[in-house]
């Protein structure tokens, strides 16, 4: 039987992704005419009910927007909160939130890499299912998950929601004995890092490009996390490259404070969650843009298991265009995190008090750290007394709610030109082609559905 | 024990941060173990295996703020034995529920250019205003301690042993000195329900109530303490109103603060 006739496919709830979508497909003689990623995640109103809180709120309230990126809500909270106030933290203090965020990029990216995607790449449901087969690789990942939580957990109180962020830094600071077991368990596990990274680059990859504009944070010299630039590195074909190019493009930059004049939300009928454009253009921020900004200043381990892993040398200009690959890039940034925490660790002296004191004044500020998922902003007015009277959040996955589209169209396209798959493989495609961008839908405003309609102009 | 004799085990999601379902992949030492004697069989986070049912436990996390998901925890409940909310969303509304103070229309303005493509109801409402609920186990997020022990009460057919004092005798436990006595800090621990171990005095805060009411509330005395520590009428109801808002007890104290 031919499937290139008119046809309806139904996925239940998209699985291994954080939150509810659905997704609609139109096919017609071969062609995607038009993919919908449909986001149900119940609205829960949080930018509605910051206004009239206090400023010392958002870092603790926003932070149950996702709670598997709470330190990432928390602390473009405090950068926007702080700027607002015209406060700079540094030094040790913001040394040990990078620590901190470090911990939540370990626990998250290591949860996708080994919980929510690898099973794609090994024809299983689930983790639980994997460890029937491949129990060592599960524990290990289960072990990395746990090193990551431990960060969270010391600094944090807990590794969800944690408790220990304020305004100014945290409510209390780890001494140098506290720190140094983690150090320990922290070396540990970066072996175990380095084993999943060639884990994982030994999967099979479909060729698959993107042509999307790549936004991510910039701070020469570090790979940014919890701070930096937003930067921008255009399509390949802007180029005349073709979308799988792994080469690097130019790369231009703008000021945080514009970011609302750049990063622009607009709301589609089929979607909880605002969709926006960069410049007026498709953008991706996320593992693969900050792979392609930042690759350069990853950690000589980083860079040297990047390149025995088939990602060529970020130095040289190599950037990861296929999606399907940023399970090896998250493999990647997760050895970087766990060595950039021990290299925290190690030149940890205490600050002289917890925090610095963040009086409050009337004024917007703007904060943007890179969350796992990808560049998250925050921006916050306040009236003289510290009221919030307006707030915005631009979370990653609304971001690439656009690009995950477009990636959609062109991995079906493909496939329908290869052949004629059948309604189960086409829906797996799919599943694969969404989770290769782990979104999280909890942030971006939750289920997927997958209807494919099928012209008949095929048949 | 095959797939078949082992007691199936399904976890659902209504509106919420994914915090609490997130906590049972947060048992790294425990995950593969439970897994051995429970089957996992509804998990969309976790897994893209999908069983219909029924359930012999069901771990339900979020609250209610659609008409679909009115009628969707129906359905969850008709397909489960026993059927346990996880976390301050399931257990109280969540933070989503201070928009039952608010006009919900005004809400869906501020975020939504087009707020009529948006089908959300007027409150955040937790499972049980809805449907017979097993067991409450509180906190935002959920303890993750306290969610092994719900998981083995319910195959060893007992009770969870989950105490529901006040975070204060979590704090005598830890040995930590109390803020509020010794700093004058305000801290919701004497009318807060234990269960994440006392975590924010031992970090040198006040404790903010995101485990939601204990069994003994005392609001008339107590609401004096935070006043003499420095918090006006505002601060009060501020943080009265968070994850656990809607929670009677924490909504009477903040509504009686506001009509003084």
């Amino acid at each position: 039987m031919t499937h290139r006739g008119s046809r309806v496919l139904h996925v239940g709830s998209l699985a291994r992704v954080e939150g509810e979508s659905a997704l609609h497909l139109l096919v017609d003689g071969g062609e995607v005419t038009e993919a919908r990623l449909a986001i149900y995640e119940p609205p829960r109103f949080f930018e509605a009910f910051l206004r009239g809180r206090s400023y010392t709120e958002p870092p603790d309230i926003t932070s149950r927007i996702c709670g598997i990126c709470p330190v990432a809500y928390q602390l473009s909270a405090c950068r926007a909160l702080e700027d607002a106030c015209g406060v700079t933290v540094d030094g040790q203090l913001a040394a040990l939130r990078r620590l901190l965020y470090c911990g939540e990029w370990i626990e998250s990216q290591t949860l996708h890499v080994h919980l929510l995607h690898a099973p794609d790449f090994l024809g299983c449901a689930g983790a639980v299912e994997l460890a029937r087969t491949r129990r060592a690789d599960v524990e290990r990942g289960l072990r990395l998950k746990q090193a990551g939580n431990a960060i969270v957990e010391l600094l944090g109180g807990r590794a969800i929601h944690p408790v220990n962020v304020r305004l100014g830094g945290f409510h209390r600071i780890p001494s140098v004995a506290e720190l140094r077991p983690l150090a320990e368990k922290l070396r540990r596990a970066r072996d175990d890092a380095q084993e999943t990274v060639r884990w994982v680059a030994g999967f099979e990859f479909p060729d698959a490009g993107c042509d999307h504009d790549l936004l991510a944070l910039a701070e020469p010299g570090t790979y940014a996390i919890e701070s930096g630039t937003p930067a921008v590195m255009p399509a390949p074909t802007t180029a005349g490259l073709p979308a799988g190019s792994d080469r690097a493009l130019p790369i231009r930059t703008f000021e945080l404070h514009t970011f609302g004049g750049h990063v622009v939300e607009r709301q589609v009928p089929h979607s909880t969650a605002l969709h926006s454009r960069l410049d007026g253009r498709r953008h991706l921020t996320g593992t693969l843009a900050r792979y392609a900004i930042s690759g350069r200043w990853l950690s000589p381990i980083a860079l040297q298991a990047a390149q025995d892993a088939g990602l060529g040398d970020p130095r040289q200009g190599t950037v990861c265009r296929n999606p399907f690959r940023s399970i090896v890039v998250r493999a990647v940034e997760v050895l970087h995190a766990l060595d950039e925490a021990v290299r925290i660790i190690d030149a940890y002296e205490p600050a002289p008090r917890p925090y610095v004191d963040v009086p409050a004044r009337a004024g917007t500020g703007h904060g943007a750290t890179e969350a796992p998922r990808g560049l998250l902003y925050h921006r916050y007015t306040l009236d003289e007394d510290g009221t919030v009277t307006d707030a915005v959040l631009v979370p990653p996955t609304a971001q690439n709610q656009g690009a995950i589209e477009e990636d959609l169209r062109r991995i079906v396209r493909d496939r329908l030109r290869a052949g004629d798959p059948g309604d189960a493989e086409l829906t797996a495609l799919c599943e694969r082609a969404i989770r290769n961008h782990d979104p999280c839908i909890s942030c971006s405003a939750h289920f997927l559905d997958l209807t494919v309609e099928r012209g008949e102009s095929g048949s | 024990m095959t797939a078949s004799d082992r007691p199936k085990l399904a976890v659902w999601k209504f509106a919420s941060c994914d915090g609490c379902q997130l906590t049972l992949l947060d048992c790294e030492d425990e995950l593969l173990g439970i897994a051995e004697r429970i089957e996992i069989s509804h998990f969309l986070e976790a897994s893209s295996a999908t069983d219909p049912g029924p359930f012999d436990l069901s771990l339900v996390e979020g609250s209610v703020t659609t008409p679909q998901d009115a009628e969707r925890i129906q359905h969850v409940r008709a397909v489960s034995k026993r059927l346990v909310t996880i976390g301050a969303c399931a257990t109280a509304g969540g933070v989503q529920a201070l928009r039952n103070y608010a006009d919900v229309a005004e809400f869906q303005a501020v975020v939504y250019a087009r707020p009529d493509y948006i089908d959300t109801l007027a409150t955040s409402t937790p499972i049980s205003a809805h449907v017979a609920v097993d067991f409450e186990l509180r906190g935002c997020p959920i303890d993750r301690g306290q969610l092994v022990e719900v998981i083995t009460a319910y195959l060893a057919g007992r009770r969870p042993d989950v105490p529901a004092h006040s975070v204060c005798f979590e704090c005598k436990q830890r040995g930590t000195t109390c803020v509020t006595v010794a700093h004058g800090t305000p801290c919701l621990g004497p009318v807060t329900h234990a269960g994440c171990g006392a975590l924010c005095p031992a970090y040198g805060r006040g404790c903010y109530g995101c485990f939601g009411p204990s069994d003994s509330t005392n609001f008339p005395s107590f609401i004096p303490l935070l006043r003499r520590d420095g918090m006006d009428t505002l601060d009060i109801v501020r943080v009265l109103r968070t994850f656990n808002t809607a929670a009677p007890e924490f909504d009477d104290a903040s509504r009686k603060e506001l009509d003084q």
